[in-house]
């Protein structure tokens, strides 16, 4: 690794004084200018910089809404209307905060799928994904709380449902409960603490992003190939390469963001939200939103709450032991013939338990739901240290350049740092 | 395994699925209604605008049947002139909103007292707190019409509710086609069923027994005619559900027409750019020998 090849030199007197006195400029340098890419990445890779932009635009949206909103049992749902209404452009800020949720969880199982194909938590990386799956339980935590705030009947009965399945946790579940409720059930001081962490959990997002960041620049990127940066011909520079490329892939994602927000804003949402919150009527179905429904599924595919919850949790943090339950020695799927077609099934039973998640826990649905819960764990379990003992890997490219140009090629200009300062030229 | 691949293993899975699919979709007939007819809406997709005077009609319906019943709270006087709507002129609310009294107060005595209706006031309701509306109506208040139209829904299933999503064959207005069945569902309960007293049988609402009696008839609302003296619309229930389920529509959304127009604005401009973009990327990468294509390469290579 090469991080520091291109070092920050201040040019302004203004910059070389402030170098002196906090490097944060030639940290930005190293981290977004000079960092070395490698130049196979293909757009997988972008989905870091869309969650990025996403976490910025949910933080944005929601300081503004945060000041029109009214986290009270009997004014919260009128408080939002009220946004929907009368706040200039607030239908705007609502549904791009709502949309932004579900898009911002499209981009995370984007990430965290690609994380698994190309075998991006494997050595040296398992703190950076550690910390990943940090990120994505209190995203889970976070959205969780935010879709109580409206205090419709999905809101407040879906707090109902999780908080009662905290209860199920031996021995200190009923004080995580009461701590939750602020009472004896989900009410007006449950909606106030609800908002109070709602909006705690996301600075800790941020926290743990630049924590995440951080270990990414120190082990620098995987790439489709699994193998490392052996030559700086095998890599280009953050700026402008992968720059470009990530703001491109961002602005192609805004489509399908700016298609949700305008044309289909309840789409990913529920009817029943809009049904103020009423502790007298249940709904038929509570479902959760769509990004949890794998995990619902599970739960409810044990007919004993305990079994359910630490199923379900388990079904989260089992991600963690993924860079140890693995025993293959090569990272990318495309070199391993036998593991990808797990990967694809295992991504196909998480589909169909997500579409599980949102059938009535009844008959079949149940036996589906609990056949394809043993094999999300078996994936783990079973197959991941199974087939990388078993399995024989295809042949590795000699580096990425070679799997690039195919062996013996070369390409014209040359990767890192001389690529940088090389003349545009024109294609011909 | 490819994409392709994966979707084969999915749609495979999706069909081992479809035999716990019919029977919870028989289980739900049980339980449930039938599926509401697609109407076609002036305001639906993404060139969608409401027709201001099927929205007037809306609410000459609303207020001369509905507003009986249902309340409709988080809607002001005012909102009837703004763009986008039933497109009132100011003079019109403000003497709609003087024919109700609106409770006010407390004055300098102290004491709670009601005057004309100003613009800026929300619709009253017609009961005073949702326990009168719930005892005035055999127990159950009768819903709010604020966010109703999208506050109802039915199932579509597997792949409508995917398709549902997408440009051009999109469909987000399940909430007023079931409204408008529902108004139109009120027939002869089929041989064998029990209809208890205080409950009506309805086609269309979910295990058909619905607490509200059928509300509107033929010819009970007199629409404007045109300078011909001739009527514009039908004076039929059809018609007149199909104008309050617009008008219903438009007070769950005030702003859905200057949503979608935003919309298209916005959309335009990210494609706009995301093509621009594409080709400054393209002209940067061509200075390391330009960038890989395909998503898989190394997949497609020999050796």
């Amino acid at each position: 690794m090469s991080a520091h090849a291109n070092a920050y030199v201040p040019k302004s007197r203004v910059a070389k004084w402030f170098e002196a006195r906090l490097p944060i400029l030639g940290l930005v340098h190293s981290s977004f200018v000079a960092f070395p890419v490698p130049r196979n990445l293909n757009y997988f890779w972008t989905f870091g910089a869309i969650l990025m932009a996403f976490l910025g635009i949910q933080i944005v949206t929601g300081v503004w809404l945060a000041m029109h909103y009214e986290p009270s049992a009997t004014q919260a749902f009128n408080s939002v209307e009220h946004i929907m209404r009368d706040v200039n452009y607030g239908w705007l800020l609502r549904y791009a905060h709502a949309n932004g949720a579900s898009m911002f969880f499209v981009a995370v199982y984007v990430h965290i799928f690609r994380a698994l194909y190309y075998g991006s938590y494997k050595a040296p990386r398992e703190v950076l994904y550690i910390l990943g799956v940090i990120i994505y339980l209190l995203m889970m935590a976070t959205a969780f709380l935010g879709y109580t705030l409206p205090w419709g009947q999905m809101s407040f009965w879906g707090a109902t449902v999780i908080t009662n399945i905290l209860a199920a946790i031996p021995v200190v579940g009923d004080t995580i409960q009461s701590l939750l409720w602020g009472g004896y059930s989900v009410g007006n001081p449950t909606i106030n603490r609800f908002f109070s962490l709602h909006y705690l959990l996301p600075w800790m997002i941020v926290g743990v992003v630049v924590l995440h960041v951080w270990a990414l620049h120190v082990t620098g990127q995987n790439n489709p190939t699994g193998i490392p940066i052996k030559s700086s011909k095998d890599a280009v520079p953050f700026t402008p390469y992968a720059t470009i490329k990530d703001v491109f892939a961002v602005v192609v994602f805004m489509i399908l963001f700016a298609w949700f927000i305008f044309y289909q804003p309840n789409y990913l949402g529920h009817a029943d939200n809009y049904v103020p919150a009423n502790p007298a009527v249940t709904p038929a179905h509570i479902v959760p939103e769509w990004y949890f429904l794998p995990f619902y599924a599970i739960l409810r595919a044990v007919p004993s709450k305990l079994g359910g919850v630490i199923l379900m949790f388990s079904a989260v943090l089992i991600l963690a032991l993924a860079p140890w339950l693995d025993t293959s020695r090569v990272r990318s799927c495309n070199y391993r013939p036998i593991y990808r077609q797990f990967f694809w099934l295992f991504l196909a039973v998480t589909v169909i338990l997500g579409w599980l998640g949102a059938k009535p826990p009844e008959g079949g649905y149940v036996i589906a739901s609990q056949i394809c819960t043993f094999y999300y764990f078996a994936h783990f379990l079973l197959v991941m240290p199974i087939v990388g003992l078993i399995e024989t890997p295809k042949a590795l490219p000699g580096s990425i350049l070679e799997s690039v140009t195919g062996p013996g090629k070369q390409v014209s200009g040359s990767g890192m740092p001389a690529g940088a300062a090389a003349a545009p030229t024109t294609k011909g | 395994m490819k994409l392709s691949s994966l979707l084969a293993a999915s749609l495979l899975a999706l069909s081992l699925g479809a035999p716990l699919g019919s029977s919870a979709a028989s289980a739900e007939d049980a339980h449930g209604g039938n599926q509401p007819p697609r109407l076609k809406w002036s305001y639906a997709g993404v060139f969608g605008r409401f027709d201001q005077a099927q929205l007037q009609r809306g609410f000459q319906v609303y207020k001369e049947v509905c507003s009986a019943c249902h309340s409709m709270k988080l809607v002001d006087f005012r909102n009837l002139a703004e763009e986008g709507g039933p497109d009132f002129s100011e003079s019109q609310v403000k003497a709609l909103a003087a024919t109700y009294q609106v409770k006010d107060g407390p004055n300098d005595a102290g004491e709670m007292f009601e005057r004309p209706g100003r613009p800026a006031d929300k619709f009253p309701p017609p009961f005073p707190n949702d326990q009168a509306a719930a005892a005035a109506n055999g127990g159950k208040a009768p819903p709010d019409f604020s966010v109703l139209a999208k506050a109802r829904t039915f199932e579509r299933g597997f792949p409508w509710f995917i398709t549902d999503a997408l440009p051009f064959v999109g469909y987000s207005e399940q909430g007023v086609d079931y409204i408008h069945a529902v108004l139109n569902g009120y027939e002869e309960p089929p041989k064998g069923t029990e209809v208890p007293d205080g409950v009506h049988y309805n086609k269309y609402y979910p295990g058909h027994l619905i607490a509200m009696p059928n509300p509107i008839s033929d010819g009970q609302v007199t629409y404007a005619k045109n300078e011909a003296g001739q009527p514009v619309v039908p004076e039929t229930v059809d018609q007149y559900t199909r104008d309050v389920a617009a008008f219903m529509a438009w007070a769950a959304e005030p702003h859905m027409m200057a949503r979608k127009a935003l919309g298209l604005r916005v959309i335009l401009f990210l494609i706009l750019l995301s093509g621009l973009l594409y080709y400054v990327k393209k002209r940067v990468w061509a200075d390391v020998g330009g960038e890989v294509h395909g998503l898989q390469p190394e997949l497609h290579k020999a050796g």
